[in-house]
């Protein structure tokens, strides 16, 4: 692979905070001209925001930028894109209403001597961007909305290149790609670095990394773990760089207290990310599930809660089948889901705390057709002590003004009001400080000690390894393996997760 | 004390005990104060300026001639509030009044004439409350169509005539109980009946969490397609109880209801502090909104202000509640 010494974009030193956290550390970062560079980390680990301080979206706090060895600031995502660096987001960001050329020329179109657009000129440069991606299939007149997800994203590509793009960012291009749509990416990846394109690549797939990467870069924590070439690295070796603390340390799991099977489900499936998954729970168990972004984890918890019913299968709680209709249902079931993203299932942001937690179970607070205030207010105040939710203005501070950690407890406590046998946790700590995160760590441990049922989802292996009495792994719509804690390492279920995902669609 | 900390300088002046009630006034009756402190400020000024304007005829024909507007926007607060909102309710008191006016002067007992508009009122408004909730129809298209219906209808039905010769016994809200108009009575017993509703039942607390997020409220059990039609429906039992209002204080009814009903409504419930976003505000504050509009329409008369002017304050009104309403909302969010 030639190589040229001088990297195209190089970042020194550069650290990003948020609201007191501290989201990136003191990161080095470059970038040359003609390399594929994978960028690698779990959740949270400051991928994201690495790349969007490439790209211009957020000013660093600390450190420097240089584009070929001269320093650069970007006050806009205009700036970066004028100095060459284009982005491709995951979820791409394109005009359905408008046409291929349209779009790919949108904001900077060909211009006619007096002024009006050049359409045939953009239509024409579209369609040699297009030729020049392999894609002789797309017309650069249909509309996107007819398109499919992999051909939008080559119109993306070429709109980054109409800008005459030298760095290209492409963010989890494959997470929502069919195998043969992957490997057409990979062709166009790999033309790209040949016309001397420097590409920033982040995915969580090994194998397209060892198939595309020239160099790996891996973030954990807001901090560089470490930039290496592809040739020093092997799967094992990576997960490490990437996982690579003392799980024990993080996450003392007390002794579980297991105790009879409370729920059995069987072939349960809806759609296309939940087929025939059998598996049980017992209560005082915390059952992790581990899989990719896309493996259908999110979308078996939202059958068990009923907000998409399942379309086949048997659930049995306590050895009697149910059928789980409604989220009402569920919650008189004694089932409670508190969701992956709590700003759009979770809270209701311009109540109150008080308002929040008692939202799931205020039949238990009304008399007559009147809610008991005094005992809402009792049974918050209570709440909010136990688990330890921060919030100046008290019980009667609305939930949209406090910080994520304890928006997440707030969304904790309404399920535990209702009592729940079953507790569905979806993420519980995406996006929470080091703190908190603990915390919700401890209160899972003490709630399964007290013979709570828990299923845990996380895309953080090592919250998933550290918390889990036994670990289901997802992948593509199926339940594919299942460890017991004792045999589960970052390697095995990772490779759970990755690899047999590969051979699952090959085969 | 940390736990206790309000503004430094209200500590300074020895009224740290009373920060926790200031505080939970502006948290909770921002907007409500506001407007009765600039109703306040309005009587006092245009008082000092002609005192005739705060005889107390003056005053109880400012507050009955408008207390349909504030009835109608009880039910309006409970619409916007979940997150929805009806254009159309100006056309439905105009159909409704012209019904029970109607029926009134066909000889049919005066129950019947009063009961009438406030059953068709929650029926119709039931259908706008299905194709919302059931066929998922954005409410503003709903009642857009169902405002040009009943309009278009009202005036091909009655040709624009006006109804006349209404029996006397009809006339409730020429009716004075201990001297004060049966009206004003009707408004505040339903302002302070929906707005304990609204803050002490599960039934209005559903309504703030559906319009505040809707996909939580679904998540913790709220049946929200019932309770969007219920919400409907109970706005079309406020319209027709506006409507009796409405129709009997004058011998005459036109049928071509105040032009704008619709929007003052709204404005009424958007200035007495309910988000136009759904999810918070009160119908004290829409109450006392509408009834402020009524004091600024007169005042502007008594000071010899041309009257067309009220709906340009109005409008700035609208712009500046608005605009107040965001700045909090991107504090809090």
């Amino acid at each position: 692979m030639p190589q040229s010494p001088l990297p195209f974009v190089r970042l020194a030193g550069v650290s990003k905070s948020f609201g007191g956290i501290r989201v990136l550390k003191d990161v080095d970062f470059d970038v040359r001209p003609g390399e594929v560079h994978a960028l690698l980390g779990e959740n949270g680990a400051g991928k994201s925001t690495l790349i969007k301080i490439i790209s211009g979206l957020y000013l660093p706090d600390g450190g420097s930028i240089e584009i070929k060895g001269r320093a650069a600031s970007f006050a806009s995502t205009r700036d970066a894109t004028r100095q060459g660096i284009a982005t491709v987001y995951q979820e791409l960001l394109l005009f359905p209403e408008l046409t291929v050329a349209e779009n790919i020329f949108l904001g900077h179109y060909p211009k006619r001597p007096r002024g009006g657009i050049d359409w045939s000129q953009a239509r024409n440069e579209a369609r040699v961007l297009l030729d020049s991606l392999d894609c002789p299939d797309l017309d650069v007149d249909t509309k996107i909305a007819k398109l499919s997800v992999a051909q939008r994203q080559r119109v993306e590509i070429a709109k980054a290149l109409s800008h005459d793009a030298r760095v290209l960012i492409m963010d989890e291009p494959t997470a929502s790609l069919t195998q043969a749509d992957v490997l057409r990416l990979m062709d166009i990846v790999r033309s790209l670095r040949a016309r001397g394109v420097a590409i920033i690549y982040v995915s969580h797939r090994m194998p397209e990394i060892f198939a595309l990467a020239d160099r790996v870069t891996v973030l954990r924590d807001g901090a560089l773990i470490g930039t290496k070439p592809i040739g020093d690295l092997n799967e094992e070796s990576l997960v490490a760089m990437m996982v690579g603390r003392s799980i024990d340390q993080l996450f003392p799991k007390a002794e579980p207290m297991i105790g009879e099977t409370i729920l059995e489900v069987e072939g349960l499936s809806f759609g296309k990310l939940v087929k025939d998954i059998s598996f049980s729970l017992r209560k005082g168990e915390i059952l992790g599930i581990a899989g990719l972004v896309g493996s259908g984890r999110t979308e078996l918890a939202l059958t068990l809660f009923g907000i998409t019913p399942a379309a086949a299968g048997m659930i049995r709680l306590n050895g009697k089948p149910v059928t789980i209709r409604s989220p009402r249902a569920a919650r008189d079931f004694g089932i409670a889901y508190v969701p992956e993203d709590r700003g759009l299932q979770g809270l209701v942001k311009s109540m109150s705390i008080a308002q929040n937690i008692s939202m799931a179970s205020l039949d238990r607070l009304t008399r007559g057709i009147l809610i008991r205030f005094a005992k809402e207010a009792a049974r918050a105040t209570e709440a909010v002590k136990r688990l330890g939710v921060r919030a100046r203005g008290g019980i009667h501070q609305p939930v949209g003004e406090l910080s994520g950690g304890n928006q997440q407890k707030v969304v904790i406590a309404k399920w535990l009001e209702t009592s729940p046998a079953i507790l569905i946790l979806d993420e519980p700590t995406r996006g929470v400080d080091v703190g908190a995160k603990a915390e919700i760590h401890a209160m899972m441990g003490e709630l399964a000690q007290k013979g709570l049922a828990i299923i845990m989802i996380s895309s953080e292996l090592p919250e998933v390894l550290g918390m889990s009495d036994r670990i289901l792994v997802m992948n593509n719509g199926r339940v594919i393996q299942v460890f017991d804690r004792s045999e589960a390492t970052p390697e095995s279920v990772g490779a759970a997760m990755t690899v047999a995902h590969q051979t699952l669609e090959a085969a | 004390m940390m736990a206790l900390a309000g503004t430094p300088s209200l500590k300074a002046a020895g009224l740290r005990h009373q920060s926790g009630f200031w505080t939970k006034l502006y948290r909770g009756y921002g907007q409500e104060t506001v407007i009765l402190c600039a109703m306040i400020f309005l009587l006092v000024a245009v008082g000092l300026y002609n005192p005739r304007f705060l005889s107390s005829e003056n005053l109880i024909t400012i507050f009955s001639g408008n207390a349909y507007i504030a009835v109608a926007a009880i039910g309006m607060a409970m619409i916007i509030i979940t997150g929805h909102i009806d254009v159309s309710v100006g056309a439905l008191i105009g159909v409704l009044a012209t019904i029970s006016g109607t029926l009134a002067v066909s000889g049919y007992p005066v129950w019947v004439a009063w009961l009438l508009p406030v059953v068709i009122g929650v029926v119709i408004n039931m259908v706008i409350g299905v194709l919302v909730a059931y066929a998922r129809i954005p409410s503003i298209v709903v009642t857009l169509g169902m405002l040009s219906i009943l309009r278009g209808g009202l005036i091909s039905i009655t040709g624009g005539a006006w109804i006349s010769n209404l029996p006397p016994a009809f006339l409730l809200a020429q009716q004075k109980p201990l001297g004060v108009p049966a009206p004003i009575y009707i408004m505040i017993a339903l302002s302070i009946l929906a707005a304990f509703w609204m803050r002490y039942s599960p039934f209005g607390r559903s309504l703030y969490a559906i319009g505040g997020n809707p996909e939580a409220a679904r998540a913790v059990g709220i049946p929200i397609e019932r309770r969007i039609v219920s919400v409907f429906m109970i706005h079309g039992a406020f319209a027709g109880l506006a409507t009796i209002l409405f129709a009997t204080q004058l011998q005459v009814i036109q049928s071509t209801v105040p032009p704008n009903l619709e929007l003052t409504v709204i404005t009424a419930v958007v200035i007495g502090g309910v988000s136009i976003l759904g999810g918070t505000g009160t119908v004290i504050g829409s109450t006392l909104a509408a009834i402020l509009f009524a004091t600024i329409g007169s005042a502007l008369i008594f000071t010899n202000v041309s009257a067309y002017w009220l709906r340009a304050v109005i409008g700035l009104l609208i712009l500046v509640t608005v605009l107040a309403d965001m700045i909090r909302r991107r504090r809090g969010a």
